[in-house]
């Protein structure tokens, strides 16, 4: 599988991973603002928030219709609709894209509920890889803390209740938290995530993730400000521009 | 069960192929080839000899169908995305209808099955191998009959009963004419390419259904019939 600089698109995708509790979330929403103060044409994508696929997955979910399968493929569509109508657009007219999860999510998951997982691989093969996938590593027990602490109502499938580990909500949640860590864990060198000790404070973790991002992806190009992507040729004219610009300021 | 079942890939997780005992019919053919009249011939037919069936067909199912009718008439579906979404709602049948039913020895008549699903979204462009490890969840079924019209015959016989021809039976998404009759002509073609090219793999028969609708019958029930003995 390529990343998406490989396969020559001009714009990156930058994925966050982790498990729930893990403050994934709150990371990449801080680099995103972060991008955006700079002028960056960013967009920022959640799994499993396709407006097309949204309401049968909530009936799936509600009514516990859902199978292993048909959960992987309701997931999978979600994530196609969002992968072709929205990524890829972006991508191509150079846009940073940020992603709360990616495909690794369903890998991690899926096959923690049985999926074969070159089933699942093949399934979203369709698909480029990040240019650089965060995982945000936090102890079992720290995101657990994190999630159970105020004691909240655990869905049934958040919970893993199908998977029919525990009666027990809370027991079942940690259980199938720690198989998903497992998951993660055996891909880390297969899909160069690079690891992110979610154990340190907020303020501590943006500041590795900002650096992170900007050693890894020269951000300037992607500013609002510039021109709209032009042919090869003209391309090499405008940097050429831009570097006495450069100059001159 | 007439031979040993198998899935044609992975299967559906913690199910044995083994204890699908009943037997698995699938009728395949574009709109207009008979397909739902000969089914509904078949279903009297076999209840009529005591044995019970249950039906399937593509968007019938309680989890996604009217998701992807709405997704439908928005003309907002990509390719991935439709071949994904058709897939949940197979199977979320076949783990709902198929299975069971085959696990308790009925007769299951499918009205399409994989082979329509993965035609369409070969003639948009999806890789076959892509396809093929998709839908490696189906089981292989019984006997599996596609009925085949030319594309001119089709196009009287949509026209005649509904005077107009669907936007997605007509292929317009794929863009091969802004005329709609030149699409479904052209698209029915593409289709029945993709159908012989599956059939390299999937060993269905062709019958020809440009005959009458009484001399298909016949024919599907001489070779239902030898299978059902064989049993």
């Amino acid at each position: 599988m390529k990343t998406f600089a490989e396969s020559q698109f001009p714009g990156r995708l930058i994925a966050v991973e982790g498990l729930d509790g893990s403050g994934k979330s709150t990371q990449i929403y801080l680099l995103k603002r972060w991008l955006e103060a700079e002028g960056i044409k960013v967009y920022f994508s959640e799994w499993n928030s396709s407006e097309l696929v949204k309401s049968a997955t909530s009936k799936g979910k509600k009514r516990e219709l859902l199978t292993p399968t048909t959960f992987s493929l309701i997931h999978a569509t979600d994530f196609a609709d969002r992968y072709e109508r929205h990524l890829v657009p972006l991508l191509r007219a150079g846009y940073i894209v940020l992603c709360d999860r990616y495909i690794f999510t369903a890998f991690a998951r899926d096959v923690t509920r049985g999926c074969p997982p070159d089933w699942v691989r093949g399934n979203y093969s369709f698909a480029c890889i990040p240019d650089l996938t965060m995982f945000f590593k936090a102890d079992l027990d720290v995101s657990l803390n994190r999630i159970l602490e105020g004691r909240p109502k655990l869905k049934f499938f958040e919970a893993g209740m199908d998977l029919r580990l525990s009666n027990d909500p809370y027991e079942s949640f940690k259980i199938f938290q720690g198989r998903i860590l497992d998951q993660y864990l055996a891909m880390t060198k297969e899909f160069n995530f690079v690891i992110i000790d979610a154990n340190q404070p907020v303020e501590k973790q943006q500041v590795i993730v900002r650096k992170l991002v900007s050693d890894r992806i020269e951000l300037k190009k992607f500013k609002r400000r510039s021109p709209l992507p032009l042919p090869p040729a003209l391309h090499v004219v405008r940097e050429e521009i831009e570097k006495e610009e450069d100059k001159a300021a | 069960m007439i031979k040993p079942r198998r899935f044609y890939g992975h299967g559906i997780p913690h199910v044995n192929s083994e204890d699908l005992r009943g037997t698995l019919i699938v009728v395949e053919g574009a709109d207009g080839s008979g397909r739902s009249t000969q089914i509904a011939e078949l279903v009297k037919w076999l209840e009529t000899s005591g044995r019970a069936t249950v039906q399937v067909g593509l968007k019938r199912s309680t989890l996604v169908s009217e998701e992807l009718e709405r997704a439908q008439e928005g003309n907002v579906l990509s390719r991935t995305t439709l071949a994904l979404f058709y897939a949940t709602d197979f199977a979320d049948q076949l783990e709902n209808l198929i299975l069971p039913a085959l696990k308790s020895g009925f007769i299951v008549l499918a009205d399409r099955y994989i082979y329509t699903l993965m035609a369409r979204d070969m003639v948009r462009g999806m890789n076959e191998t892509w396809l093929k490890n998709l839908y490696g969840i189906a089981p292989e079924p019984d006997a599996v009959f596609y009925l085949s019209v030319e594309p001119q015959e089709l196009v009287q016989r949509n026209l005649a009963k509904t005077a107009t021809l669907d936007y997605w039976e007509s292929g317009m998404d794929l863009g091969f004419s802004r005329d709609m009759f030149d699409s479904f002509l052209k698209y029915q073609t593409a289709m029945g390419d993709a159908f012989r090219e599956l059939q390299k793999s999937y060993h269905f028969e062709i019958i020809d259904a440009n005959r009458s609708i009484v001399s298909v019958t016949r024919e599907l029930h001489k070779k239902i019939g030898a299978l059902l003995e064989q049993d």
